[in-house]
């Protein structure tokens, strides 16, 4: 599903977030990607995302070289990606609903598709009840829920997620974790930045870890190669 | 045909989503009506404006149309003339082999003009005698096209002892002719003037509206929407701003019209015509709205272009 070879990101400036880096996650793989702030974990999520490009090396999604594609292209790249981030990125001039509508909208979903994925997604997060509230009333957890479901609604092959549970406390983070791993056994690939160390022993999922942008641990069960390393 | 229906379904789900984000952008402006209600009032202010002069120039264009034809020649007798000379000469000049006809001004019908037209006739009660000589207006028979005739003509009667000024009044209105041109031209370059306003301000309250909505362009582009989708809902903003500005202006152009309707069919009339002041028409109407639409659209478009590519997520 991703294919990192030999990538180097050297930001405006100087600053080396990423070196060297070569990494192969499979299609319906879950992994957490952890190491220090400024390691490089949010580096390698915006490569993923075409928010940023890499100085050197080659991407591959799904097989496509990212490379090969031009600034206008990328909205469809994206289109296959669910994204969350920390601070959630909702809209607060919006009700959950529409929030939530928002990527089908963007594709060019009929009106009643719409309504049923929204509130399918909105039912997998736990927040049927809550579709027609505002953001701003929802809870931290909450309003996380409502970015994950804004995520998941257009079924994209990849979730990206950054820190996610960075502000939550450990029920709920654990809670948003078991989301995720529930996501990935329906055949999402989930990739996962966090430094959550005690929680991702508790989810048991492979771990890549970065140190200083570049890569010091790499828990994937499959090589360069894609070979098995058992 | 097999894939027919979801293609004509998904041109559907298209066009639903253009009514959807133009009435959106509708609706944006309807719930901010001061701020919306000012930047169109600018708006249709820098369009009422040469939409005015034009229609003004081309009310004029058409009074005067006809008139070097009907050129005319005003002897101002002397004062002392009294009304039977004038008269004696009025048959005189009639016999003339180059005058059509000759029309007598007594010095009662004179200053009964002079008062309804010139609005000093409070003034004039001041005064005890009518100081108003007796004007006989010459209309030759001759064609404006032999300019040397006429001017020996004014020149013939000049000299009659009877006249003290003979005034040819082709001369004003080849002035007034010069001049409608001139204002013509500068209507050109007042409408292009202001035109550049209309952009201008078109262009810099979408890019407000750009800034406003800075977070929702960011979350727009991370789930994929393409730059025609986060376009769309400005490009609709300069439309309708467009639209109201243009059938504003319309409305100021009627009102204007109106005010002014009044005395000048009563001008007209002191004329003995029967001239009406002529609108904007339907044609001009939906040009001015179809030009407000087009300004509209430009503005929000060089926006859009300008600001939108500085917005990326991060």
């Amino acid at each position: 599903m991703i294919h990192f070879d030999n990538i180097s990101k050297r930001y405006p400036g100087g600053h080396d977030a990423l070196s060297q880096i070569s990494l192969r996650l499979e299609k319906g793989q879950m992994a957490f990607l952890t190491g220090h702030s400024g390691a490089g974990k949010s580096t390698l999520l915006k490569l993923i995302a075409m928010i940023e490009r890499p100085t050197r090396g080659q991407i591959f999604l799904d097989g496509v070289n990212l490379n090969n594609i031009s600034n206008r292209k990328i909205p469809f790249i994206r289109r296959n990606i669910g994204i969350i981030f920390q601070n959630h990125h909702l809209l607060y001039d919006r009700p959950v609903f529409d929030n939530v509508a928002m990527p089908l909208i963007i594709q060019g979903y009929r009106r009643q598709e719409i309504h049923k994925r929204v509130r399918a997604a909105l039912n997998q997060v736990g927040l049927l009840s809550k579709e027609k509230a505002d953001p701003i009333t929802l809870s931290g957890g909450e309003q996380q829920r409502v970015g994950i479901a804004r995520a998941i609604v257009h079924k994209p092959l990849l979730l990206l997620a950054d820190e996610p549970t960075g502000n939550l406390d450990p029920e709920l983070s654990r809670e948003i974790m078991e989301l995720f791993a529930r996501f990935n056994q329906v055949g999402t690939t989930v990739l996962i930045a966090s430094h959550d160390l005690e929680l991702i022993k508790q989810i048991g999922s492979p771990m890549i870890s970065l140190h200083g942008g570049r890569v010091s641990h790499n828990g994937l069960p499959f090589t360069l190669n894609g070979q098995g390393q058992k | 045909m097999r894939n027919s229906p979801k293609r004509s379904s998904r041109l559907r789900a298209y066009f639903s989503h253009h009514l959807r984000i133009s009435l959106a952008s509708l609706g944006r402006l309807y719930s901010q009506p001061v701020a919306t209600l000012m930047t169109t009032a600018v708006i249709a202010i820098a369009l009422a404006l040469p939409v005015g002069l034009y229609i003004g120039l081309a009310n004029i264009a058409q009074v005067s149309t006809g008139w070097d034809g009907s050129t005319q020649i005003s002897l101002f007798l002397h004062t002392h003339v009294t009304e039977s000379e004038a008269k004696k000469l009025q048959s005189k000049l009639e016999k003339h082999k180059d005058i059509k006809k000759v029309e007598l001004i007594d010095k009662e019908k004179g200053l009964q003009q002079f008062k309804e037209i010139s609005g000093f006739g409070d003034a004039l009660r001041y005064l005890d005698t009518n100081p108003l000589p007796i004007v006989l207006v010459v209309h030759p028979r001759i064609l404006s096209n032999q300019p040397d005739r006429t001017t020996k003509l004014v020149k013939d009667l000049g000299n009659n002892k009877l006249v003290e000024i003979a005034q040819l009044d082709v001369q004003w209105v080849k002035r007034l002719y010069t001049f409608i041109e001139i204002a013509n031209r500068s209507i050109w370059v007042i409408s292009s003037m202001l035109a550049i306003a209309v952009l201008l301000v078109i262009g810099n309250t979408i890019r407000l509206d750009i800034q406003n909505r800075r977070e929702e362009i960011e979350v727009s582009k991370l789930i994929g929407a393409s730059d025609a989708f986060i376009r769309r809902p400005f490009l609709y903003t300069g439309f309708w701003y467009g639209i109201i500005g243009g059938v504003l202006a319309w409305v100021i152009t009627l009102l204007s019209l109106s005010m002014m309707e009044n005395p000048i069919h009563k001008l007209a009339l002191l004329y003995h015509s029967d001239f009406r002041l002529t609108g904007l028409g339907t044609d001009n109407t939906l040009l001015l709205i179809l030009i407000s639409c087009a300004l509209g659209l430009t503005g929000s478009w060089i926006a859009v272009s300008r600001h939108l590519k500085d917005i990326e997520p991060s």
